[in-house]
C-alpha cells in the first residue's frame, strides 16, 4: 500500500483498521461498563481488569517490537533505517501505554484500597520499565535522525529488553519479602467467568489492532520525514557548493 | 600506480549537512599536499573522511586501497590523524601518552625515545604532565603520538597551530623526513606562508568541493 | 583471545594510571561516598536504630551514586581531548577496550566498597559476623562486577553526548536496580540486619539466591559489553 503523500499518512487500509478499532473500542466499553456484572469483592473496580490487562499486553508488545526492530537494524544484512523508525515508533507507543497502565493501576488502587501507589512487584516493575523506555527516548532525542542515533538506540533497545526478565524477577523476589499475606493480589480474587473472559479476549484484540493502527501512522510519518530529508540532500548540496566564498 | 587517496564526487554528511558536497581529488604516494580554504570549507571533514571516521554516502572514495564506502573502519589502523583536538590524556605525562599510543600499535620503547627526541620533547619535558604544558608543547606531543605509529598516510589538521618558531621547524622537519621515507601527507593549514613551501601541491577547498 | 587480553591490559593500565596520577577517584569520589553516609545520618535520626536497620540499602545507594561519578570520569578522560578518536584509529579490538575499561572500573569500585565498609563499621556501628563474611565478600564482588560492566556500557553509550551528565543517571540507574535489590538483600543476610520489626532476622543462607541473581546480571552485562562495544565506540 503506498502512501499518498499529499493527504497524509492515511490509506484505505489504515482507515478500515481505524474504523474497526473504534467500533471494537465502543463495544468493549459497553461490555465492560454494562454487560459485565459487578464483581462481588471488588465491585466496579473489576471492570477495569480487561483494560488493565490489555494495556499491559500492549506495553509489552511495544517493548518487544522495539527490541526486535533494533535487532534487525543491528544485523548487517537487514540493516535499514526503516527498522530504526519502527523501533522508535514502537517505543513511543509503549511509553504511552505504560503511562496509561500506571495511571489505571493507580485509579484501581485508589478505588479498592484507598491508596494511589502500592509497592507491589507488578506496579513497580511497570514503573521501572517505563523509566527504561523514557531513557531510550531521551537518547533518541539527543541526535537527529541519523545512522549514529539508530545504532546507539538499537543497542540500548536490545539491552533494555534483555533486562526485562532480570528486572522482573528481582522485583518479584523483593516484593515477596514484604508482602503481608493478608493483602490480596491486585487481581487475585476476581472471578473469571465467561463474560469476564470474553471482555479480556475482546480487549486484547481491540488493543492489538490499536497498536497496529498507531504503528502504521507513526512509522509512515517517520518515513515521510526521512524522505523529505533525503530529497533535501540534493538541494543541500547545491546550497553548500554555492556557499563558496570566492 | 594506484593513488594513495582517490576521491570522485564524494559526499559526506554531518547529520544532514553535506560537509563534503562532491569532492574529486587524487593524492599520490610520497606527495605532501596542502588543503587550503576558508573556514567551513570542509577541510576537517575531508581529513576525517580519509581517516575512515566520517562515512562517504555518495561517490567513490578509496584510501590505501581500502574502499571507504564499504569498509571505512579497516583503513584506520593504516593512517595517522592529527585532529583539532590533541587526543591526549591530560593527567598523564608526555612520555606516558606517547608510550600508550605506541603500545597500541606494538611500537618499541626505543621508538618512543626516538620520536620524543625528534620533536624536542625529551629531557625534563618528557616527564611533565600534559596538563601543565603549553599549547605548542601539547601539539607536538600529539604529533609525536602520530609519528610513533609510522603510518603510511599522515592526515594533519592545522599542524602548526599554537607552535612557536622552534616548534614549527621541528614539525616541518619531521614532515619532510616522513615524506622522504615514503609516507604521504595531506594537511590543512591556515598558515600559508609556512605551509606552501612545504607542500608539493595545493588543493583548494571551498563550499565542500575542490575548486 | 590473547590479543583481547593484551588490549585490555593496556587500556586498564592506562585508566588506572590516570586515576593514580590525578587522585580524583581516591580523594574526591571516596570523599563523596563517605559524605553520602553522613547525609543519611543527618536525614535519619541515628539514635533510633533506623540507620542500623537500613545500613545495607544505604550502603549500596552510596555505591550507586558514586558509580555515576566514577563512570563519568572514566569516559570524560576519553572525550575531553578527543582521545576517543585516537582509540578508534588505533585499530584495537573493541572487546579489549571494553574489558580494559571494565577492569579499571571494577578495581575502583572494589576500592570504594572497602572504604565504605570501613565507613559503615565506624559510623553506623555495623558488626560483620564471621558467619556472613564469605557471603558479604562474594556478593560485594559480584555486585561490583555487574555495576562495572553496566557502567562501561552505558558510559560509552552516553559519551560525547551533550547532555551526558543527566543522561547517564537516567539510563544507568533503572538498569542497575536489580543489583541494588540483590546486593542489599545479600548484605542483610550477611550482616544479620533486622530489616523489619515483624520479620525475623534473615539467615546467611537466604542471601545466596541473591548472589545468583547478581552473578547472572554480571555475566549478561559483561557478555553484552563484549559484543556491543564495537558498535558503541563509533561516532
Amino acid at each position: 500500500m503506498s502512501t499518498s503523500e499529499a493527504s497524509g499518512t492515511g490509506t484505505r487500509g489504515s482507515r478500515i483498521l481505524g474504523a474497526l478499532v473504534l467500533i471494537g473500542g465502543a463495544v468493549l466499553l459497553v461490555v465492560v461498563g454494562f454487560v459485565l456484572p459487578a464483581d462481588e469483592v471488588q465491585r466496579d473496580a473489576a471492570r477495569l481488569l480487561p483494560l488493565h490487562v490489555a494495556t499491559a499486553w500492549l506495553a509489552y508488545v511495544a517493548f518487544f517490537g522495539t527490541a526486535i526492530a533494533s535487532i534487525f537494524y543491528l544485523i548487517p544484512r537487514t540493516r535499514s533505517l526503516a527498522w530504526d523508525r519502527i523501533a522508535g515508533a514502537s517505543a513511543e507507543i509503549g511509553v504511552l501505554f505504560l503511562s496509561l497502565l500506571i495511571a489505571v493501576g493507580m485509579i484501581w488502587g485508589n478505588l479498592t484500597w484507598g491508596v494511589f501507589w502500592r509497592w507491589d512487584p507488578r506496579l513497580t516493575t511497570t514503573a521501572l520499565l517505563l523509566l527504561l523506555f523514557i531513557g531510550y527516548l531521551a537518547l533518541r532525542n539527543v541526535d537527529g535522525a541519523s545512522e549514529r542515533r539508530a545504532r546507539r538506540s538499537a543497542i540500548l533497545g536490545v539491552i533494555s529488553f534483555l533486562f526485562v526478565p532480570i528486572v522482573h524477577k528481582s522485583v518479584e523476589w523483593w516484593g515477596s519479602l514484604h508482602q503481608a499475606p493478608s493483602v490480596a493480589k491486585l487481581d487475585g480474587d476476581i472471578e473469571l467467568d465467561d463474560s469476564m473472559l470474553f471482555s479480556l479476549f475482546l480487549s486484547l484484540v481491540v488493543f492489538s489492532l490499536l497498536y497496529v493502527w498507531l504503528m502504521l501512522h507513526r512509522v509512515r510519518l517517520a518515513r515521510l520525514e526521512a524522505m523529505h530529508d533525503a530529497r533535501g540532500l540534493d538541494s543541500a548540496i547545491a546550497a553548500r557548493t554555492a556557499e563558496a566564498v570566492r | 600506480m594506484q593513488p594513495v587517496i582517490h576521491l570522485r564526487d564524494a559526499v559526506a554528511l554531518h547529520g544532514r549537512f553535506p560537509a563534503l558536497a562532491g569532492v574529486t581529488a587524487d593524492v599520490h604516494d610520497g606527495e605532501i599536499v596542502l588543503v587550503r580554504g576558508p573556514n567551513g570549507a570542509g577541510k576537517t571533514s575531508l581529513l576525517r573522511v580519509c581517516a575512515g571516521l566520517l562515512p562517504v554516502v555518495r561517490g567513490e572514495a578509496s584510501v590505501l586501497g581500502f574502499d571507504l564506502t564499504k569498509d571505512a573502519v579497516a583503513v584506520r589502523a593504516q593512517v595517522g590523524l592529527l585532529g583539532h583536538a590533541n587526543g591526549l590524556y591530560s593527567d598523564l605525562t608526555v612520555r606516558d601518552n606517547v608510550a600508550f599510543w605506541a603500545a597500541c600499535v606494538g611500537a618499541s620503547a626505543n621508538e618512543v625515545v626516538a620520536v620524543l627526541d625528534e620533536l624536542g620533547l625529551s629531557g625534563r619535558l618528557a616527564d611533565t604532565v600534559v596538563d601543565k604544558l603549553s599549547t605548542g608543547q601539547r601539539r607536538r606531543t600529539a604529533l609525536a603520538s602520530l609519528l610513533v605509529r609510522r603510518p603510511r598516510l599522515w592526515l594533519l589538521d592545522e599542524p602548526h597551530a599554537g607552535l612557536d618558531a622552534v616548534g614549527r621547524d621541528l614539525v616541518d622537519a619531521a614532515l619532510r623526513r616522513a615524506a622522504e621515507a615514503g609516507a604521504t601527507v595531506l594537511f590543512a593549514s591556515h598558515e600559508l606562508d609556512r605551509a606552501e613551501p612545504l607542500a608539493h601541491r595545493v588543493l583548494e577547498l571551498d563550499g565542500g568541493v575542490v575548486r | 583471545m590473547k590479543a583481547l587480553l593484551r588490549v585490555a591490559r593496556l587500556i586498564a593500565a592506562k585508566d588506572l594510571r590516570i586515576e593514580r596520577r590525578s587522585r580524583v577517584a581516591i580523594t574526591q569520589i571516596v570523599g563523596f561516598a563517605v559524605l553520602v553516609l553522613f547525609l543519611f545520618a543527618f536525614a535519619f535520626d541515628p539514635t533510633r536504630g533506623v540507620l542500623a536497620r537500613a545500613t545495607p540499602g544505604l550502603f549500596w545507594i552510596a555505591v550507586l551514586l558514586s558509580l555515576l561519578l566514577v563512570v563519568g570520569r572514566n569516559f570524560a578522560a576519553e572525550t575531553a581531548d578527543g582521545a576517543l578518536d585516537g582509540l578508534r584509529m588505533a585499530g584495537l579490538e573493541p572487546g579489549g577496550i571494553f574489558l580494559g575499561k571494565f577492569i579499571a572500573l571494577l578495581v575502583e569500585l572494589l576500592a570504594l566498597v572497602v572504604v565504605l565498609l570501613a565507613g559503615v563499621v565506624v559510623f553506623y556501628d555495623t558488626e560483620i559476623p564471621a558467619a556472613g563474611a564469605v557471603l558479604l565478600v562474594t556478593s560485594a564482588f559480584l555486585a561490583c562486577t555487574g555495576l562495572a560492566a553496566a557502567g562501561t556500557v552505558y558510559g560509552a553509550l552516553s559519551a560525547g553526548v551533550r547532555v551526558r551528565e543527566t543522561l547517564l543517571p537516567l539510563l544507568l540507574l533503572p538498569v542497575v536496580a536489580p543489583v541494588l535489590i540483590g546486593a542489599t538483600r545479600a548484605f542483610e543476610a550477611a550482616l544479620g540486619t533486622p530489616s523489619d520489626d515483624r520479620r525475623a532476622v534473615a539467615s546467611v543462607a537466604e542471601g545466596w539466591p541473591w548472589v545468583a541473581l547478581l552473578g547472572v546480571f554480571a555475566v549478561m552485562f559483561v557478555a553484552g559489553g563484549l559484543l556491543s562495544f564495537g558498535t558503541l565506540l563509533e561516532d
